[in-house]
């Protein structure tokens, strides 16, 4: 199994997700974040007075997704979410060691 | 048209004799025949307000308070830290609490008092004499209920002292605005009220024109934020910390509670629901719509974005700019002096501000000492027929000139010297200025012990 991060931009969080529905992912977590990269900040004014954000608003995705599927998740991202601009983001792929659904107690790729 | 507030009402238990003397044109009895003689006029039945003007002056009354709580504490607060913002709020709904107290016992008195000489007057302390029947003059033979025109001068002495307090915020103890409030509209606000708009009052006498209160209001109130600022000092932090608005949502809609209540302030003004109340109707709102667009403008052409903040600037810097021209200019020229207010504050904010060694945390000084220097300045220009303004065929804007600066000149001398007072009289009694651990934690905790959001 495997544990997908992808950090995007937030626009493309409505579409990634169809994508991803599309190949089968059932379920994934979704996080409002901040931070950098290459992409510079914004300039915010305020009458006159500037204040340079280097943090921006991102979403991060996780996924725990089948050995199979796993590289097929990295390319539907990587091709829904790309503008080809810089700040796209980013996706880092885990080992996961283990998944278990808190209902049935089912652990293993039923779980996921 | 000018501002006459005759003091004196016509009572009729013989007082009239005295209120004739004081403004004679402004006193026939509307019954009274033409052909009425001095003597008959003493005895004639004294003026009844006309309920239409009655009803138009209590409505602006109530649309000025409007303007103070919420549009000034919602557009004040949102430019706040959110740690602020009660603080904020309550400071100027306290304030002009204050202010409402304080006029009835001694500030109309000292404003528009029977008693007096061009500098101040006196009498009617606590409202001695006024009753349901009193009546107060306006620029016609007309004249309004006492009670009402006492109480939308309340309005304006209570706004005055709430928008200095944009300077202060965020670390002036709640304490020292109450006894700056106190000190301030005694020694600072009523005699400037009595010099511009009472019949005998220096630069009535010498007719500057101040339709709705450039002078009295917004100079005043800037240039007493401007010296308030510098004797209070910096906000912890300022400049190098970020302090961005918590809320432009709140600003936004401060701004359009002030728009709306400046009808009341503007229109009203007139005194009277007549063509001259109409013409500062008209004029509030194209000025006023001007300095909106014009601040977003100038903003694209310094190679910035058109902002929302920029626009509610420049809706507030054309509403201050109308304000002493409201019935004083053409539609025309009160919008060349919106746009033209609104352009010369986006430069004193944004460009000229940051090289001075101050900290007006909400621009009270750039927007509405400034905007209100361009108004009182500017009304002495488009009053001019020329320019569609309402002046008569022999008006000398030369003249004209002069009589507004002067008026302006001296404002500037009494509001700075009379801020400096009391802002001092201030510190010996409360401190002035909270400690640095409450400037950190914010004023809201620690002063009202609330949050504004929980």
């Amino acid at each position: 199994m495997k544990f997908i991060i992808a950090i995007i931009k937030p626009f493309k969080l409505d579409s990634v997700r169809e994508a991803l529905s599309g190949i089968g992912i059932a379920g994934l977590t979704v996080t409002e974040v901040k931070g950098f990269g290459r992409q510079k900040g914004q300039t915010e004014i305020y009458r006159g007075a500037e204040y340079s954000t280097n943090m921006l608003p991102k979403v991060k995705l996780e996924i725990a997704a089948s050995d199979d599927i796993a590289a097929q998740v990295v390319e539907t991202i990587q091709a829904t979410a790309n503008t080809g601009a810089i700040g796209d983001g980013k996706i880092f792929v885990l080992d996961l060691a283990s998944a278990t659904r808190i209902r049935t107690g089912e652990s293993g790729e039923t779980a996921l | 048209m000018k501002r006459i507030l005759c003091n004196a009402a016509m009572q009729a238990t013989g007082l009239a004799i005295g209120a004739v003397m004081l403004a004679a044109p402004a006193f026939a009895a509307p019954m009274a025949e033409a052909a009425a003689a001095a003597a008959a006029a003493a005895e004639a039945a004294p003026a009844v307000p006309n309920p239409g003007n009655n009803g138009f002056m209590m409505t602006a009354t109530v649309l000025v308070l409007l303007m103070i709580v919420p549009g000034l504490a919602l557009f004040y607060g949102g430019l706040t830290r959110s740690k602020n913002m009660l603080s904020t709020m309550t400071q100027i709904g306290a304030a002009a609490a204050l202010a409402m107290l304080v006029w009835v016992m001694w500030g109309y008195g000292l404003a528009f008092g029977p008693e007096g000489n061009e500098y101040i007057s006196w009498g009617k302390f606590f409202l001695a004499g006024v009753t349901p029947d009193s009546t107060a003059a306006t620029f016609t033979d007309e004249v309004i209920s006492e009670y009402i025109f006492i109480s939308f001068q309340m309005t304006f002495a209570a706004i005055t002292v709430a928008l200095v307090l944009g300077s202060v915020v965020e670390r002036m103890k709640f304490a020292a605005t109450m006894v700056f409030t106190l000190v301030w509209l005694t020694i600072v606000y009523f005699p400037i009220a009595h010099m511009v708009w009472e019949a005998r009052g220096v630069f009535f006498v010498m007719g500057a024109l101040d339709f709705a209160g450039g002078t009295v209001v917004h100079i005043n109130a800037g240039v007493s934020a401007l010296v308030a600022a510098y004797i209070l000092g910096k906000r912890k932090g300022y400049p190098t910390e970020p302090m961005m608005p918590h809320s432009l949502t709140l600003t936004m809609v401060g701004t359009g509670l002030l728009w709306v209540g400046w009808f009341g302030f503007n229109a009203g003004s007139a005194l009277e629901a007549n063509g001259s109340a109409a013409l500062a109707m008209i004029n509030t709102f194209v000025a006023t719509a001007a300095g909106g667009l014009f601040w977003m403008l100038t903003e694209r052409v310094m190679g910035h974005k058109g902002s929302a903040l920029g626009f509610c600037s420049g809706v507030i810097a054309g509403l201050v700019a109308v304000t002493p021209a409201a019935g004083n200019s053409g539609p025309f020229g009160a919008i060349v002096l919106g746009a033209v207010a609104a352009v010369v504050c986006y430069f004193f904010v944004a460009k000229v501000k940051a090289k001075l060694d101050y900290d007006d945390a909400l621009d009270a000084f750039g927007i509405h000492g400034v905007g209100g220097m361009v108004g009182a300045i500017g009304t002495g220009i488009v009053f001019s027929p020329a320019l569609g303004g309402p002046g008569g065929e022999d008006f000398d804007m030369a003249a004209q000139l002069v009589t507004q600066g002067s008026a302006v000149v001296a404002t500037i001398v009494i509001s700075a010297v009379g801020t400096a007072i009391a802002m001092y009289i201030a510190k010996a009694l409360t401190g002035l200025r909270v400690d640095e651990e409450t400037e950190v934690n914010g004023l809201d905790i620690s002063e009202h012990g609330e949050r504004a959001y929980n």
